[in-house]
This record gives C-alpha cells, structure tokens and sequence, in this order.
C-alpha cells in the first residue's frame, strides 16, 4: 500500500519542484529520473498485487485490483519512455527558439501532474475523485496544448478546454445521479465507493443507473474521443508539443476508457440488462468507421495519427460493449499494444518533424534516405498500428474480430471493412513519407529511438507469445470485468 | 399534488428551483457581458441560500460549508474576475446581437420540457423535492450549453460553463444532500484552477487574434482545407 502514496507523492512533489525551483540545465534528466522511480514503485506495487490479491487501503480510499494494476504499471511505463523522449525534443525546441525556459518549466510541472492526474485516476476507490482527477488531467494539459503561443495551438487549446470541461461535467451529472441511488440504500459518506457499489449493485434503481450511464458515456467518452464528441483530439494533438500528443494518445484516452468500463461494470450488475454494452457498442462503431475515413482527408502528420488513435479506442469501446470473456480479453490486450505502439508513433513522427521542419504530410519526403533509423520507425510503427502479423495489435484485433463473428456476426463485415479503410489511410499518406525522394535542405538530427525500439519489441513480443504473467493478469481482469472466465 | 399543502422546507426549496432555473433563462437572452456575469453572481447567490436552508433542515453542517464555498468562488471570486476582464478589455459597452433569440428562448423551453421527459422514470422512486431538483438542474445544464452555443463572447462561454457547475451543484446539493465532502472540495478546486485558467486563457486569445470573439478562432479543421 504504501507504494500507492509513494508514487501519488513523488508525483506531486515532481509538481512542485519544476514549478518553484530555477531552471536547471538537466531538467529533462530530472523528469526522467522521477519517472523512472516512479516505474520502479508501480512494478514493486504490481508484483505485491500479483502475491497477495487486491489491495483495498486502511481508509479505504485506494483500490487496486488485477484490472487497475495493469494499466497504472503501463501508465507509469509510457510515462518514463516519453520522458525519455521529451528531454532531447524539449532541448531541440529551445534551441530553435520556439520556447522559453520559463514555459519550459511549466511543461515539465505540468507532465508531473498530468501523470499525478492520472495515477489518481487508476488507484483512486472514489469515483467522485476519479472524477476530480479526471478533470484535474484536462487541467493540467490545457495550458501545454497551447505551450507554443500560435494562434493555433491556442484555438485548439481553448476547443479542448471547452469541450473536455462541458463533456466531463456531464460525467458529473451522471456520478450525482449514481449517488442519488447508491444513497437510498444507506452509508452515504461511503456510497461513492466503488468496493461499496459493487457490492451493492443489485439493490441499486436500475433505471436511474440506465440514465445516470449515459451520462457517464457521454461525458468519459468525450475524453475518449468518440464520435461525434472527438472534436477536440486531433486538435489537441497536433498543435501541442509531441510528448504530449504520446502521454495524451497512449493513457489519457486509455484512463477515461477506464472509467467508462468501471461505471459499466456496476450498471451490469445493477441492471441485469444489456442497455449499456449496446451503447458502448455503438458509440465504438461508429468512431471507429468515421475515423477510418477521416484518415484519408489528413494533411498534417500528428491529425493523421490522432484519427487513428480515435479509431482504435472506438475499437476497444465496442470490444468492452460486446462483453464475454474473449472481446473483453481482447480489448484489454488492445489497449495495452494500443498504447505501447502509438506512443512509440508519436515519438518517431515528433522527430519526423524537427527533421522536415514541418508537420505538412506533403513536404516530408525521403525520411529513409535522410535519417534511416527514424525513417523505419515510422515504417514498422505504422505496420503494427494497421494491424499487420506479427505485430500484438494483430491478436488483439483478431481476437475481437473472433468474438464478434461469434456473438454478432453481421457486424464482422463492416469491423473488416473498417480496417482495411483505415490501412489504406495510413499507407497512402506513410508510404511516400518514407520512400520518397528527399527535398533539399532536410538533414538529420539527433534522435533518440531507444523508447521507440523497445516499445515496439514489446509489442513484437506481445503478438509473438503473450507472456504467462501477463495472460494470467488479463484472465483475472477479465473474469473481473465480464464476470466469467476465458 | 398542490404546493400550498406541501410543508414550509419543500416550498422553499421548490420556489428557489424555480428561481434557479429562470437566472439561466435571464442569461440565455442577455447580450450585453456586465449584466450577464450579474445574472450568473445572483443564480450563485440562490445556490448559496439552497445550501444554507437545506442544511439547517436536513441539519448537516457540512452544507454550510458548501454554502461558504459556493459563496467564495461563484458570487466573488468568479463575477468580479470576468468583470475585471470585461472593463480591462473595455468590452463592457458591447451589446452581442443575439441571432434568433426567439428560437434559442423557444428551445430553452423545449429543453426543460426535454429534461421532465429524461428524468420520467425516477419520478416514482422520489418525492416532488428530488424529482424537481433534479430536473432544474439538468435543464440549468442544458441551457447553460445552449447559452454557450448562442453566444460569440468567451466570456459568454465561460459564464455558460460555470452555470453548468451551478445546475450540477444545485443537483448534488439538494438531490443527495450533499457530496462526501472531499469529493466536494474537490470539484470546488477544480472549478477554481479553470476559473484561473480561463483568465490566462483570455489573455492569450486577445494578444493572438485581437478580439474575445470565437467565432474568429476559425483556423482549425476536422478535413484540412
């Protein structure tokens, strides 16, 4: 347990230092330190989980069971590799004058509590101050969507500031309704608690918690990015800086996911009926067909990959909305290959950029011939995204393509649809990114691909053979979650 | 049923609903900013009296605390900071031409209508109170978008947003009697790191596009031109 204050302090404490103290000339190396440490507790929290079962804290304020523990370790994982990402890119970007270092100091305060934001999110057993966290995270990334002063970085900053804020307050309607319910029944200081909700559900009003979810789905799902509430993210991605578009990609959209599965967890139970999952399932779809075809009408590289994160999240929603062991499975798996593959994405299109000096998909060309490294990156990550063999997102997407035929088999077609669109998307625009002739003027720069190279091993590994840890992890998640085992 | 026969605490609370609900409707029409921040400090007000009354009846401090809250942050700190903003940027004079206003007051309506028929099947697990609450609330929500959809002004829109907070407030307040109170004081920080963030925020539109106007941030699209 008391890694779980460790790496809420540390974090914290991470806040603090960039905020107050002077600029230091290793402040990247600093970040990375701290985030390092931090992977370290969330591997120790991890493995004492593994040992001994979930974990509920004295004052019953934290909760950490086999479905959290797995993404606060892939949290704090993504989160050390991008910092080691972040630290050469944010030096870069000084260099060519685009920032000063008194912002500098507030990106690196602010990644701190992004990720404090987000562990609170995972490990918290309130679902009233998983909502604080939530928004707490819109918070602590708004002012780093507009880090560079552009009038389009804050016109995207202030999009995601809105809608983000008026989506999540709906999530906030639906938590109070929820309360409403959960209150009837008694202990009100302690209805806001997941371990008492679950443990309640079936005494709950299932028609308020019908009402109260689509709430909660409206306002999580527009952190997620589902259509038609996804407005803010290629924005937000595309005119922020590029470590934040990895952190934002790989765990921010995961987290809300998060919270809509826990939320649905409880309606299930409480309802007996399937209304929810039919929601996610449709909200799924529909952002994961739409955005397989925006894919097509991109210019710029960070919207392009921003649409498919989009796509693949819809993915998971519909997966987590089908239910059953296998899609639930799958969905889980997905969002950890998700994760790994996009970050690592995200880092090579970041140095892309500072290579060509642009983020125009038209003007970057020959990325192989200038700096080969990069170029291929970029190559075998989009490989993996598509959902090409051997790759771990291969599996996942097979395994929901599996569940689907066997549960909805007319749905098949239009997910298999889905996916060839969206790879088609992706090569078009990647395919001369990489192979082209290279322009004048567009020389390499020094990159660092060691989160890039093993992000994208471990998701070789993840479609190769899934580790026995990790499958034994998932089937509990899974049993969790979907109620019956694999 | 027929409130006179109801007790003194539920017509209180009903008629302050009522009140609640008719400040976002006050808001929706108004176009000039000065008068439209005073309309959002008095529906902060009414939020403020529902605490104290709600918990001098249900006779739970913590609502007092509430009340304190609510007070600080939606009557003071928030109004006097946009009307800070509005005459610093000497916007005060501007009146917004408001297109439609027939149409946006009409769907007001419809949207209150709306919030009755969404709320329909709790009408049998609650008394009139709840019920009530609940559904001002959700309609405060739902105008407070419409609000924002209606007008041009970032103020505007950041009035709408924190009157969304009101509608939640009001629903938690008089719905659940009352969050648990880290919950509460969380939310509360959270409504005050935006509010902060907003002021940084108008800042940074008027040094880039020289207007408050929304409409004008344009440069951003979901197909690239």
């Amino acid at each position: 347990m008391i890694a779980v204050y460790l790496l809420l302090v540390l974090s914290a404490l991470g806040i603090a230092f960039f905020a107050f103290t002077g600029h230091h000339k290793d402040i990247g190396k600093l970040n990375t330190r701290i985030n390092a440490v931090s992977l370290g507790v969330t591997v120790w929290l991890a493995t004492t989980v593994f040992q001994h079962g979930t974990i509920l804290s004295g004052g019953k304020a934290f909760l950490i069971d086999s479905f959290n523990v797995y993404l606060i370790v892939l949290t704090a994982f993504v989160g050390f590799t991008t910092s080691l990402f972040s630290a050469p890119y944010m030096a870069h970007e000084i260099e060519l004058g685009k920032l000063t270092e008194g912002r500098l100091k507030l990106y690196y305060s602010m990644y701190q509590g992004f990720m404090l934001a987000m562990y609170l999110v995972l490990t918290t057993n309130n679902m009233g101050i998983m909502w604080v966290a939530m928004e707490g995270a819109t918070l602590a990334t708004v002012l780093l969507v507009s880090l560079y002063r552009t009038p389009e970085s804050i016109e995207a900053a202030w999009k995601y500031f809105i809608l983000c804020g008026v989506g999540i307050a709906q999530a906030l309607f639906g938590t109070i309704l929820l309360y409403y319910a959960a209150s009837q029944i008694g202990d009100p200081e302690n209805a806001l608690l997941w371990t008492v909700l679950y443990e309640h559900a079936a005494q709950l009003n299932p028609k308020i918690l019908d009402i109260a979810f689509v709430f909660l789905l409206i306002g999580y799902g527009t952190k997620i990015g589902l259509v038609p509430l996804h407005n803010w993210l290629p924005d937000a991605h595309s005119e922020g800086p590029t470590p934040m578009s990895a952190v934002l990609s790989g765990l921010l959209l995961n987290d809300a996911l998060y919270a809509v599965v826990r939320n649905k967890m409880l309606v299930d139970g409480a309802t007996q009926s399937h209304i929810a999952g039919y929601l996610m399932m449709g909200f799924g779809l529909v952002s994961f067909l739409v955005a397989a075809l925006f894919l097509h009408r991109q210019k710029d590289i960070k919207r392009l990959f921003s649409y498919s994160s989009i796509e693949h999240m819809g993915l998971m929603t519909f997966a987590f909305g089908m239910g059953g062991s296998l899609a639930t499975f799958a969905a889980l798996l997905h969002m950890t290959v998700h994760s790994l593959v996009k970050s690592a994405i995200f880092v090579t299109v970041g140095h892309t950029a500072q290579i060509a000096g642009t983020q125009k998909m038209a003007q970057i060309r020959g990325l192989i011939k200038t700096q080969p490294k990069v170029g291929w990156g970029l190559l075998i990550g989009t490989v993996a995204i598509a959902g090409f063999p051997p790759f771990g997102v291969f599996t996942s997407e097979f395994l929901v393509l599996l569940a689907t035929m066997h549960n909805y088999p007319w749905l098949t077609p239009l997910l298999l649809l889905g996916i060839g669109i969206a790879f088609a998307g992706l090569f078009r625009h990647i395919q001369p990114i990489v192979y082209g002739e290279k322009p004048e003027g567009q020389s390499s720069i020094k990159a660092n691909l060691i989160p890039v190279m093993v992000h994208l091993g471990l998701a070789l590994w993840l479609g190769l053979a899934i580790p026995s840890f990790l499958s034994d992890w998932f089937s509990q998640a899974t049993l969790l979650i979907s109620g019956s085992a694999l | 049923m027929n409130i006179e026969t109801q007790d003194f605490y539920t017509q209180a609370i009903l008629s302050m609903s009522a009140l609640v609900g008719l400040m976002s409707f006050l808001m929706l029409g108004q176009g000039r900013l000065p008068r439209l921040i005073l309309v959002f400090a008095m529906q902060g007000m009414l939020l403020t009296l529902t605490a104290i009354l709600a918990g001098y009846e249900l006779n739970s401090p913590h609502l007092y605390i509430s009340a304190l809250l609510t007070f600080a942050l939606k009557v003071v700190f928030i109004p006097s900071m946009l009307q800070k903003q509005v005459f610093a940027m000497n916007i005060h004079r501007d009146v917004e031409a408001l297109k439609n206003n027939t149409a946006v007051m009409l769907s007001g309506a419809s949207l209150m209508v709306f919030s009755y028929y969404v709320l329909q099947p709790i009408i049998h697990t609650s008394s009139m109170i709840m019920l009530n609450a609940l559904v001002v609330s959700l309609s405060v929500v739902l105008l407070g978008l419409l609000l924002m959809i209606s007008h041009r002004q970032a103020v505007a829109h950041v009035v709408g947003f924190m009157s969304i907070e009101n509608g939640l407030f009001f629903a938690a307040m008089v719905a659940t009697d009352g969050m648990p109170m880290v919950v509460e004081l969380g939310v509360a920080f959270d409504v005050l790191v935006a509010a902060v963030l907003f002021g940084i925020f108008f800042f940074h539109i008027r040094t880039s596009i020289d207007s408050l106007d929304v409409d004008m941030m344009n440069k951003l699209h979901e197909v690239e031109k």
